[in-house]
């Protein structure tokens, strides 16, 4: 699979943090959307019922996915769908091209779906002369940049309206300088209606499938994936096997978390249920595994696996509000990215448990109770031990480690290092001290607490 | 091994040990005392209108006036027009007014269900320039368990809850209504 890395995640978040202006608007902005989401939230008093059924629920579908799939796939056939299944990313797009190329078909849309993000659908199929119109606006809008999103809920929020008004200018030809949000999303909504209008095939993410009834469910706000998929000729859904629920009623707990959490609204503007495609119409549905089987395999990540990709955990992560979506090289960013992501690829992924604080904050908006943090550390120790870190953090930790459990050795250290940072200070305050950068080193006690201890205890 | 047989098999071989599904209870949720003025209210914070009538007769007397102004309007309550069911995006793409029944509303979110055969078309409620609502006061429910117990989705190809007018907030945050979908949504509740 190919991947977004060119550099690694402190390195590209250095580059974010140098505009220090559009760094704290980024980072205000999404605490604003964190904002509303606690103030959703706290509207509704049986909310930690609602996250620990949701949980629960999830936990129980895991537990017995491989029923639920059947289960899913037997339902929607008869109600005439067609299921596809695809071990991984590349059989996921060759799928896809398949069906547009035995139905001649030239004139895609296509609404947000991670799982086509993950995949790299458009690259491959633009690598085969086939273009796909993204018509989530946000998604629009770093399509015609060129970028990938930074976000899975608010995909071009690393943008202002002077960049979105450019792009339009040149790809749309909007007025040049109208920044006026309301001027360019009605550009936006006229160009992408003639698209809607004469598509034959749409292409939409699934929010949630239904064991039961074999239908599934697709959230937007726009109307974007009903625009398109209730146009087409031809409707391709895709999954990733996690987004199996049991029945219809676990509905009613995931759809009042889902928008609350993701930005504070009651529910998203359009919950649509497809249960069988229109009269001419085909359906099909696409169910795909890269990596997820594993992950379940994987007793410490296995519940990354219960995410319902709203997005919580980054708009509440101060990393990944202050170092920027791109910064993750991946389709999903923040935290639930970087417990996701090295299930993936282990290597090329490395650095990203190492993106947080391990605050725990993820864990404490997350919807469906995934232990977001402790999995960031979990990961932590399975990269070191599989040799994924740079050598100097494993030489610095190695020798900590040491000195930590020899204490004569360890007072001794303290002690002479004391005496050099208030006699010599640019030993410290140099540039190859990492603790130095964008930081003072802290002023130095002249005494440890151990020493002080000694003196004080009988007093 | 095929892709489906691979995917089954792992699943199977990797999975925990079964646990118990959770038993949802609709005691455990708010309930309104007064869920008209909950609904209202919420539907309304997040851009919808909600107009309150005795009757119907006003809204059918709307429908003649826009008619007679010359609006495309499309009438799923009051009228019965079969060649809806197959109308194209090309069709429908002029559709001013759409006026629909809804089955249920929600106290809690301000949303309101439509089976596909309220729709008439199931693009109608998404390509219209503004959606029309015409729902009963007793439907409306308080909140989402509720509603599920009273739907039967596997009776329809296709239905969705709608709440308030399509919208989008991905140029910087700021809010603008009238995204893809319907500029305006208005409940009549009677």
């Amino acid at each position: 699979m190919s991947n977004l890395k060119t550099l690694d995640h402190a390195a590209a978040a250095e580059i974010f943090i140098k505009d220090e202006a559009r760094t704290d608007w980024h980072d205000d902005t999404l605490w604003f959307v964190r904002q509303k989401r606690d103030k959703a939230v706290h509207g509704i008093a049986e909310w930690e019922q609602l996250r620990e059924w949701a949980s629960q629920i999830k936990n129980h579908t895991l537990s017995n996915l491989d029923n639920y799939l059947t289960a899913f796939e037997q339902q929607a056939q008869a109600n005439g769908i067609k299921i596809h299944w695809a071990a991984d990313a590349l059989e996921h797009n060759q799928l896809m091209h398949k069906i547009l190329k035995e139905n001649k078909i030239s004139r895609i849309v296509k609404s947000k779906s991670m799982l086509t993000e993950e995949c790299h659908l458009n690259d491959y199929l633009k690598k085969q002369g086939i273009e796909v119109v993204d018509t989530d606006l946000g998604e629009r809008i770093v399509q015609l940049r060129d970028e990938a999103p930074s976000h899975i809920v608010l995909p071009a929020i690393h943008l202002k309206k002077q960049d979105v008004s450019e792009t339009f200018h040149e790809h749309l030809q909007t007025e040049e300088g109208n920044n006026d949000p309301q001027y360019l999303t009605e550009a936006a909504r006229q160009h992408l209606r003639d698209h809607f209008i004469q598509s034959e095939l749409a292409i939409t993410g699934v929010n949630f499938a239904i064991a039961e009834t074999g239908g599934f469910v697709v959230c937007t706000n726009e109307g974007n994936a009903d625009m398109g998929a209730h146009t087409a000729k031809i409707h391709v859904a895709c999954m990733g096997i996690e987004k199996i629920i049991p029945k219809t009623e676990h509905l009613s707990v995931f759809l009042r978390l889902l928008a609350r959490s993701a930005t504070g609204q009651p529910i998203t503007t359009y919950s649509s249920h497809f249960q069988k495609p229109r009269p001419g119409q085909e359906m099909h549905i696409i169910i795909v595994d890269n990596g997820r089987t594993k992950q379940l395999g994987r007793a410490d990540f296995r519940n990354s696996l219960k995410c319902i990709r709203c997005a919580a955990c980054f708009n509440t992560c101060p990393v990944y509000r202050r170092s920027g979506g791109h910064s993750y090289h991946t389709a999903v960013a923040g935290p639930i990215g970087s417990i996701l992501n090295p299930n993936l690829d282990m290597k090329a992924n490395a650095d990203l448990p190492f993106a947080s604080t391990l605050c725990g904050s993820c864990s404490n908006v997350c919807p469906v109770k995934i232990d977001i943090h402790e999995q960031l550390w979990k990961w932590r120790q399975v990269i070191v031990e599989e040799g994924y870190v740079k050598p100097e953090k494993k030489i610095a930790m190695k020798g900590m480690a040491w000195l930590f459990s020899h204490p004569r050795i360890y007072r001794w250290a303290g002690k002479s290092g004391r005496w050099f940072l208030r006699t010599m200070p640019f030993l410290g305050n140099n540039k190859l001290n990492v603790w130095y950068k964008q930081r003072e080193m802290p002023e130095v006690p002249k005494q440890s607490f151990h020493d002080w201890y000694q003196q004080n205890k009988n007093k | 091994m095929s892709a489906r047989e691979k995917i089954l098999a792992t699943c199977t071989a990797n999975k925990p040990a079964l646990v118990d599904l959770p038993q949802l209870s609709d005691e455990y949720l708010t309930h309104y005392d007064d869920k008209i003025a909950q609904f209202k209210l919420v539907l309304e914070g997040i851009g919808g209108k909600v107009i309150a009538l005795e009757n119907t007769e006003q809204v059918k007397e709307e429908i003649a006036k826009h008619q007679q102004l010359g609006d495309f309007v499309v009438d799923t309550i009051f009228s019965h027009d079969a060649a809806l069911k197959t109308q194209t995006s090309f069709d429908l793409e002029r559709v001013d007014r759409a006026y629909l029944q809804a089955t249920l509303g929600v106290a809690e979110n301000g949303s309101v269900w439509l089976y596909e055969a309220q729709m008439g078309n199931r693009l109608l409620p998404f390509i219209c320039q503004h959606l029309f609502i015409v729902l009963a006061k007793a439907t409306l429910v308080d909140n989402m368990y509720q509603a599920y117990q009273k739907l039967s989705i596997t009776e329809t190809g296709f239905g969705v809850f709608i709440a308030g007018p399509s919208k989008t907030a991905d140029i910087e945050q700021s809010l603008v209504i009238g995204a893809h979908g319907a500029r305006s949504l208005t409940v009549y509740l009677v």
